[in-house]
């Protein structure tokens, strides 16, 4: 794909694979628990079994899913559901741009069905691999957006989608605390800097004191789109931002939490990109 | 069996797709003023920490009406913060937050909500 970069030999491509199916094995099994936490979640706020599996087939999004479960519980119109969706999924836009230059020998149809399994953690492993093979290598990318993602996603939201079904009383199991607690833990991985905390921290307040003047789906909103326009506030010097948005650093931070991808070799950095 | 959120599914998606693909599929149609990059940033810490706050400190009652909720759920939120920020691990701060509130309604320090 690239005359100017040498081939890597069939070794460093095994070793590259390899390590694409190691790294993906982790977030297969974070993904299995993430995916099962949402089915119940779901189940908790009312979905039914196609509605749940549903989301997770056609949005492929977990944190948009979970605020999604968020959305309706609330009684959230759907309108504010999918211009929050929107925003909250905007970032895909940038690992989008990053993958661009390494796949456009793809066919297009090929391409296009790459894009809706564009995740954080497809991406992730995709551009680790690419990097450190210092070409494409289209094989790494299904294998990390279907083996690794797509496929525990989905057949872990159907089984907790299921089996939420089956728990009596599931109050009782601390059921209804686990979407506020993914919420908040989601939040705390997306944190890279003082901007986002400022954000966060403004958009839980504000859309608190919202909700008690009039309705928890009103207070999510507004608490989503004042927050970072509040953390937009704090001097780019002072944000002390560690991993900015379509980055590699900032799609190890969006990793479903409990996964990690090691960073690519130093040499391998995003210039090494084709252009 | 209900069906609704399918199209509410495919809503999502419609807004979702589009940002997967610009960059895959029309190289060149992504470029978006920086404020707008940071603001964007930004969105899922707002987001996500205003729907944990709004679902452990908003109660609603039968008729829609809100009201401010202090419980054994704010400890739990907090335990799984403080144990997400610390092991980088949220499947463990889930399995805190659940433990806590598990104990405390069994114990009957904490009512089951209605």
């Amino acid at each position: 794909m690239q005359d100017s970069v040498p081939e890597v030999g069939e070794e460093d491509l095994t070793a590259s694979r390899r390590r694409v199916l190691v790294d993906g094995a982790g977030i297969a099994v974070a993904a299995l628990g993430f995916g099962f936490v949402y089915g119940l979640s779901a189940r908790q706020a009312g979905f039914s079994p196609i509605e749940a599996i549903a989301m997770s087939v056609i949005v492929f999004g977990g944190a948009a899913q979970f605020a999604a479960v968020g959305y309706v519980a609330s009684g959230l119109a759907w309108p504010g559901v999918v211009l929050l969706t929107a925003l909250l999924n905007a970032r895909h836009l940038l690992y989008s741009v990053a993958l661009g230059p390494w796949l456009r020998d793809v066919p297009f149809v090929r391409r296009a069905v790459m894009a809706h399994l564009l995740t954080d953690e497809s991406f992730a492993l995709a551009i680790g691999h690419f990097r450190r093979l210092r070409r494409t290598d289209e094989w790494g990318y299904w294998v990390g957006a279907i083996v690794s993602t797509f496929i525990p996603w989905n057949v872990a939201t159907a089984a907790g989608v299921l089996l939420g079904g089956q728990i009596p009383d599931p109050n009782r199991f601390g059921i209804d605390i686990i979407f506020p607690s993914a919420m908040i833990g989601l939040a705390v991985g997306l944190i890279t800097g003082r901007r986002e905390l400022v954000a966060a921290f403004v958009g839980a307040g504000v859309a608190v004191v919202v909700a008690l003047l009039s309705s928890p789906a009103i207070g999510i909103v507004v608490g989503g789109v004042i927050g970072p326009a509040v953390g937009l506030l704090v001097p780019a010097a002072l944000a002390r931002e560690t991993a900015p948005l379509g980055t590699l650093a900032s799609a190890d931070r969006f990793l479903m939490p409990g996964s990690h991808v090691p960073p690519p070799p130093d040499d391998a950095d995003d210039a090494g990109a084709p252009r | 069996m209900s069906t609704e959120l399918v199209v509410l599914a495919v809503l999502m998606f419609l807004v979702t797709y589009p940002t997967r693909a610009v960059g895959l599929l029309a190289p060149g149609m992504e470029r978006l003023p920086r404020q707008a990059l940071d603001y964007l940033q930004l969105v899922g810490p707002a987001v996500l920490a205003a729907l944990a706050a709004v679902s452990v400190m908003v109660a609603t009652d039968d008729a829609g009406t809100p009201s401010f909720h202090v419980g054994v759920e704010w400890i739990a939120l907090l335990a799984c913060l403080a144990v997400t920020a610390w092991r980088r691990n949220l499947l463990l701060g889930l399995i805190a937050s659940v433990a806590i509130v598990v104990v405390a309604r069994a114990t009957g320090v904490s009512p089951l909500p209605g």
